[in-house]
């Protein structure tokens, strides 16, 4: 028979164990305990449970994993008692189970001090999925929160109480600064009033003497005897190791708690291991998971029969707090006389930046970050692989200036040994091999190292390994659009512009080989639409889904539909349309940021039907689904507003009518405000046209989004005719030279000579192309045709809108819809 | 001893009915087929329509095309482009998802499935 491995603890690092056990060994039998009533879930994510991810989304593994790996799981029976002289647990149920070997993975629990009034009603921890629905439950009655700790973990809490509708959110903190762990006292000023910025008041040095209220909470006394009024309070202090079991069994424990554990993992018993949250090793608990996880390999490496150990691990941590970057890397404290510190503050951005260097300014110590963190992954290997610093080491927290510099250099200087990607262990040793031995792009890298299929945050760095190796082995790096094309977007746009190709299998014949892909398709697809303005349904296999069916694929496989409104401007016939058609089809329907109205929830089937309804009305399609001009934004403009200097909805609208339907290689929005109030945010734009005393101002490649950017003044002060000239070459230049699915705002980043030189072509002309520019855009507003309205007058085209070809009226029975304020929405 | 399997062959749909070098889905009682009209090499294929990664009924609706230096039939799921091969039903993009596929054969431009 098997020996047996009872693991004791079903959290994020008893699961962990299973995980690497199985994938490594089949010699033991597993049998886990757990004390929560569901399958080990994330935790570090459980702030996501309030921003609507459900408990099943959290859950680590599927539910039949632990069956389909033979492990027995019992959930909601905590192991009671553990005999070390016969090696056996007593769980709640009852259940006595004989090991070969124990491992401890209890983790922690809240600590809770000991505070008069504690035990009111209204007082919670933050820990537990259970935690959440109570803290949810009694928050619908709640105005107020508190969270009483501003470390990491009580910060996420007070966004919980956020995401949870609490609008007047507090955060207690009896240390001076917030996170006093990871960052020091002006680091913790800059997150504290970006965080006031997002509606939560901070409350630090502050003792709380008792808890008020009768019965239920009322309100936090402080021991300067000031008052805190609060309905509910969320206890986020600390963390204690849940030791009590160990403690119980005789196996030591440290004075302040935690099971001791050598660097094999093991306690005081050789047989018993403990780790995660629970184990001390060398006097320290390790609060984090990464360190958990890593205690999970060294146990799984003893039980196979080799011998890692554990060392101690590196506390260094990056994360986005209530949407604000902290990173705490190395020696975060360490300061003058030990080292020299730096330090960068920018209280408009909200941004801190402090790195510690060694006095002889050879190496980099440690440091923080808040509010731009993306430093962070080059500067944490500058630390752990003792890289030696540049002259000038401020340019690590403020960029190269002046000289370009070169985007892998940096990355190719690490040793071999630097660790990349910490959720799967992969050094930058075996990546540069594995590129060495043919994995040459990302997904082949991804699939025979493991590396970046975690967190993804090494990603970056990934792919620059991949560029520098290629690159230090002589082998020129080409930006090539996939395995069927050896061109980049731009290639490949003029040879087909040169060879005056019309169709992808032609392209293809040409220029590629092989049978294409979905990259290169859509590709090419739009570079077609870009050059010859055909009707893309007439090729209709190439395309993204969406462009396919001319309409946005949602959860579930229904489409949504997004008639075009110029500018923003609609009149009430057209409104009282769009409602008629939604009711009769069934749609959810929405104002979209960009002024028009979307409906959700059709059926591919009813779409030719829809679109014939709203055609006959007078609308148009708004190629919501394509890569190519979603809407012009515009604020209501001197014909109403007292301000305003222009009429910028007129404009909108004329621009929006001009370039609408052209295809790009990502979408493009713009916006046109009528004064300098901006109310139409058209620096957030593609492209931004802003009223002025004389005439117009000119922004382009500003982006919101994920990475938002504003846009940079290209003229200013022109008249209407010059500013679309302008926009004309600005947007035929970015169509015939962009990456594919490159914005604007990236496009311009990647731009040799920037801003400069993008101004240089289109005001100054200084390639000689404006007016081949002005020709071809001219080219596609010409040729502009509204696909739907081919679509709905063609019976072969409208055919191919079913779900089943050979059922064609019956529509997808897996389509599920339900009811939420009065509305539709998906089922899922 | 060696024990075959019965298939049976189920006509789908007509040639003309799968757009070129594209996919339609196929109702079979409560199943849901997608078949691929591979116009460029003159082949058909047929998998499940479920994509297995977020359980969305679209892989008919998806972009085929080839992988590799062996230019392996796939499809790729319109919702996140998970790709499947269509010989094997393999997920190509490294991850542990299977989906199911059919044998095909066209006779006179009627498209039979064989279902086992």
């Amino acid at each position: 028979m098997k020996p047996t491995i009872v693991v004791v603890g079903n959290g994020m690092v008893g699961y962990k164990f299973c995980e690497k056990l199985v994938a490594r060994s089949n010699a033991y039998r597993i049998v886990v305990f757990g004390e929560e009533p569901r399958r080990a879930y994330d935790r570090v994510h459980l702030s996501e449970y309030f921003a609507g991810k459900s408990a099943e989304d959290l859950s680590m593994s599927s539910s039949s994993w632990y069956a389909d790996n033979g492990i027995e799981l019992h959930l909601s029976d905590p192991v009671q008692e553990i005999n070390l002289e016969v090696k056996a647990i007593h769980s709640l149920s009852g259940k006595i189970i004989n090991y070969d070997y124990l491992v401890l993975a209890t983790g922690s629990g809240a600590f809770v001090p000991d505070i008069p009034g504690i035990e009111k009603q209204g007082v919670f921890v933050y820990r537990t999925i259970d935690d959440l629905d109570k803290i949810k439950e009694y928050a619908v009655n709640a105005k107020s929160g508190v969270v009483m700790g501003g470390g990491l973990l009580g910060l996420e809490a007070a966004k919980a109480l956020i995401d949870l509708g609490i609008n007047n959110a507090d955060v207690v903190e009896f240390a001076p600064r917030l996170m006093p762990r990871q960052i020091d006292t002006a680091g913790s000023a800059m997150l504290q009033s970006k965080l006031s910025q997002l509606g939560l008041s901070i409350h630090l040095n502050k003792i709380t003497s008792s808890i008020e209220g009768d019965g239920c909470v009322t309100g936090l006394r402080f021991n300067d005897d000031s008052l805190l009024e609060t309905d509910m309070l969320v206890i986020s202090a600390g963390i204690r190791p849940r030791d009590e079991l160990a403690r119980l069994a005789g196996l030591q424990v440290g004075t302040r708690g935690g099971i001791v554990v050598n660097e094999k993992m093991q306690t005081s018993d050789p047989a018993v291991f403990a780790i995660g949250e629970c184990a001390l090793y060398e006097g320290m608990i390790y609060g984090l998971v990464a360190p958990g996880y890593e205690m999970a390999e060294v146990v799984v490496s003893q039980l196979t029969a080799n011998d890692k150990t554990f060392n101690g691990f590196d506390m260094s941590t990056k994360l986005k707090l209530i949407g604000v970057d902290v990173a705490s890397f190395g020696d975060a404290f360490i300061s003058e006389p030990d080292c020299r510190t730096l330090v960068f503050e920018d209280t408009h951005k909200g941004v801190y930046k402090r790195i510690n260097i060694s006095n002889d300014g050879k190496y980099l110590l440690g440091g923080i970050l808040i509010g731009d963190a993306a430093a962070y992954n080059m500067l944490l290997q500058t630390v752990n692989n003792k890289i030696v610093l540049p002259p000038d080491p401020e340019d690590l927290i403020l960029g190269a200036r002046g000289a370009e510099q070169s985007g892998g250099a940096g990355v190719m200087n690490l040793p071999d040994e630097a660790l990349i990607c910490s959720c799967e262990a992969v050094s930058k040793g075996s990546i540069c091999s594995a590129v060495n031995n043919g994995a040459v792009n990302l997904d082949a890298l991804k699939k025979c190292t493991g590396a970046g299929t975690g967190c993804g945050g090494c990603v970056p760095m990934v792919k620059d390994l991949i560029a520098g190796t290629l690159k230090a082995n002589g082998q020129y790096v080409k930006n090539v659009i996939c395995e069927h094309f050896d061109y980049s977007r731009q290639e490949l746009f003029d040879l087909i512009k040169v060879n005056k190709l019309k169709n992808y299998d032609l392209v293809l014949d040409h220029h590629g080989k092989g049978d294409g892909c979905e990259v290169c398709k859509p590709l090419v697809a739009s570079i077609l639409s870009s050059l010859w303005n055909d009707l893309i349904v007439k090729q209709d296999t190439i395309q993204d889904s969406n462009d396919r069916y001319l309409a946005n694929i949602q959860k579930g496989g229904t489409y949504s539909v997004v008639p075009r409104i110029p500018g923003g401007e609609i009149t009430p016939e057209k409104l009282i349309v769009i409602g008629q058609v939604a009711q009769k089809y069934n749609l959810y329907t929405k104002i979209t940021g960009g002024q028009r109205i979307d409906m959700f929830g059709a059926h591919v089937n009813d779409l030719p039907d829809i679109w014939g309804e709203l055609i006959n009305a007078g609308f148009e399609s708004g190629h919501a689904y394509g890569k190519s001009l979603r809407t012009v934004k515009s604020c209501v403009g001197s014909t109403w507003c007292r301000f305003g200097l222009h009429d910028s909805v007129s404009f909108a609208i004329e621009i929006e009518e001009r370039y609408k339907g052209v295809r790009s290689p990502h979408k493009l929005k713009g916006g046109v405000s009528g004064c300098i109030r901006e109310c139409a945010e058209a620096q957030g734009k593609d492209f931004g046209i802003i009223a002025t005393e004389k005439g117009w101002n000119l922004y382009v490649c500003g982006n919101g989004g994920s990475k938002p950017q504003h846009a940079q003044l290209l003229a200013a002060d022109i008249d209407s005719k010059t500013c679309i000239r302008y926009l004309d070459r600005f947007l035929m230049f970015y169509i015939k030279t962009a990456d594919p699915l490159t914005r604007t705002a990236t496009w311009l980043n990647k731009l040799d000579g920037g801003m400069a030189y993008l101004k240089n072509v289109i005001v100054n002309d200084s390639l000689g192309i404006g007016d081949q520019l002005e020709e071809e855009m001219q080219l596609l507003v010409d040729s502009f045709h509204c696909e739907w309205k081919e679509v709905v007058n063609n019976p072969e085209l409208r055919k191919r809108f079913a779900h089943f070809v050979n059922a064609p009226h019956e529509k997808d029975p897996t389509v599920k819809l339900e009811t939420m304020r009065e509305q539709v929405k998906a089922a899922w | 001893m060696e024990v075959l399997e019965d298939v049976q062959w189920v006509l789908a749909c007509y040639t003309d009915d799968v757009p070129e070098n594209g996919g339609a889905c196929v109702k079979h009682g409560s199943e849901q087929i997608a078949v691929y009209n591979f116009s460029r090499r003159g082949e058909w294929y047929a998998t499940q329509n479920l994509c297995p990664h977020k359980q969305q009924m679209v892989l008919s609706r998806g972009m085929i095309g080839s992988a590799g230096e062996a230019c392996e039939p796939k499809v790729a799921c319109p919702f996140h482009k998970k790709t499947f091969s269509l010989l094997s039903g393999e997920c190509l993009s490294g991850e542990d998802y299977q989906i199911k596929t059919y044998p095909v054969r066209v006779i006179d431009g009627k498209v039979y499935i064989g279902i086992v």
